[in-house]
């Protein structure tokens, strides 16, 4: 029997992506073949002022390593201003999980066009990379949830 | 001052101009003071109390008691009027049922602190020249007053009362009062430090709700941890986890309505800094959105119902501070 010992660690990164573009840019990841890891989940959201900071909370409780969030570009939003809200919220969380000593880089807040697939692609490349730096979550984990 | 304030409440009883007193009658112990609903004279004669110990904000009682029949007379201490202010605002509270005695404020007493210093079985204080005489089941005992200062009180903001419609006493002004020190001294720790720190703090907690029920600007009628799905509805967290993730989403839901009233810490009977997390927001939204204060005034936005273009990106977080 072979034991892979050195295996690297693979992180769980949960991207919420708004529909109008990110989700967009990330099918246009796709459909030019760009590649990015496997690492990432994407939940589709109808903007990105839908996410709550209940729900980032909650994907570090399930067992992601890191959050992304992704959204129109601020002046582009479907909804004419959803992504302005966003950006107050998550600087104020991500400032909090900071002050509680939460480590940096898990989180992150881009803006992704429908015509940025490349840009989409770089950017998991980069964040898994940061993330996989890190190691696992174990400062906002839940231990029910983790894996045996 | 007790004596100005129940002769105000007796002459406003029997001129007709309200029907019912909120103010604060003493529990069990000398420093265990409630707020209380006062129908009479008699009453208020009987029990109502305003020393050192009476640190409770009564606004919030008063979204419940604005929407009965008639007027009630409320007695608030500058902090109150910030939350009071705030709690018009957010259309909580039917100001025309409601009026307003401005009476100076603290500082109030801790009841722990005192405790704390092997004081116990207090019957009653008195103030000498700051020094505090603690009258005891075992004999009266001293202890410098400043050391019994609540943590609200000794960082208090503000000695004014933005609103009122009678003042007893005189009004004061804004202080600064270094508030943000402490929050300032944990951000020069390094990440591992603040860990430890909040650990070491947000793991005593029992889950009493306590700070939830007594924040005047958490008024939701259906609130998000009472939701069976939360999955941390009304029980002591088992996770670190859920610690982390009540107090987090606690103090995020009161971020740019928080008046800095302090009460959180107050009644937390494990005694956890909580207003630190609120300050932490106050600061932020200072820093990044300009000076705000919630419940100065009933007409400005809250720092998050508004934006600007140009606002800072979230992960300037990153790279800001001591990691």
């Amino acid at each position: 029997m072979q034991v892979n010992e050195n295996k690297e660690f693979q992180p769980l990164i949960v991207a919420f992506c708004c529909n109008w573009c990110s989700y967009a840019g990330a099918d246009l990841a796709g459909t030019n073949r760009l590649n990015y890891p496997d690492n990432i989940k994407i939940i589709r959201v109808p903007c990105s002022c839908r996410v709550n900071p209940m729900f980032i909370l909650r994907a570090f409780q399930r067992g992601a390593d890191g959050v992304i969030l992704c959204g129109c570009h601020p002046g582009d939003c479907h909804y004419t201003s959803g992504n302005y809200f966003t950006r107050r919220r998550m600087t104020l969380l991500f400032s909090m999980l900071d002050f509680l000593g939460i480590e940096r880089n898990r989180t992150r807040v881009e803006w992704v066009s429908a015509a940025e697939g490349a840009k989409f692609a770089a950017t998991m490349n980069e964040f898994t990379e940061a993330v996989k730096k890190l190691g696992p979550n174990r400062r906002l984990e839940d231990l029910r949830c983790r894996k045996q | 001052m007790q004596e100005a304030m129940i002769n105000k409440a007796k002459q406003l009883l029997s001129e007709g101009v309200v029907n019912r007193v909120i103010g604060w009658k003493r529990g069990e112990f000398a420093y265990d003071i409630t707020p209380a609903v006062f129908e009479n004279a008699e009453e208020i004669e009987k029990s109502f109390v305003y020393d050192d110990f009476t640190a409770a904000n009564v606004s919030k009682y008063l979204v419940k008691e604005s929407k009965k029949d008639g007027k009630i007379l409320a007695f608030l201490k500058p902090c109150d009027t910030y939350s009071f202010n705030q709690l018009i605002k957010e259309h909580r509270i039917i100001r025309e049922n409601v009026y307003i005695v401005g009476i100076p404020g603290g500082p109030k007493l801790d009841a722990e602190k005192i405790k704390a210093k092997g004081i116990t079985g207090i019957l009653g204080v008195k103030n000498e020249n700051y020094t505090l005489k603690i009258d005891t089941i075992y004999g009266e005992e001293t202890m410098p007053f400043y050391e019994a200062v609540l943590d609200k009180c000794a960082s208090c903001k503000s000695k004014k009362h933005v609103i009122y419609d009678e003042l007893i006493g005189e009004d004061g002004d804004t202080l600064d009062s270094n508030r943000f020190d402490m929050v300032e001294k944990l951000e020069n720790m390094t990440a591992q430090e603040r860990y430890d720190f909040w650990r070491s703090q947000l793991s005593k907690c029992i889950r009493c709700n306590a700070c939830r029920n007594v924040c005047p600007a958490c008024t939701c009628e259906k609130c998000v941890f009472d939701n069976p799905d939360s999955g941390i509805e009304n029980k002591a967290p088992s996770d670190s986890f859920e610690e982390n993730m009540f107090h987090i989403i606690r103090a995020f839901h009161v971020a740019g309505r928080c008046t800095d009233c302090g009460e959180c810490s107050r009644v937390c009977p494990q005694n956890i800094p909580l207003h630190l997390l609120n300050r932490k927001f106050i600061k932020d939204i200072n820093t990044f959105y300009g000076e705000f204060q919630a419940g100065e005034d009933i007409t400005s936005l809250a720092p998050l119902n508004e934006f600007k273009q140009n606002d800072c990106e979230a992960n300037i977080i990153h790279e800001r501070g001591v990691e």
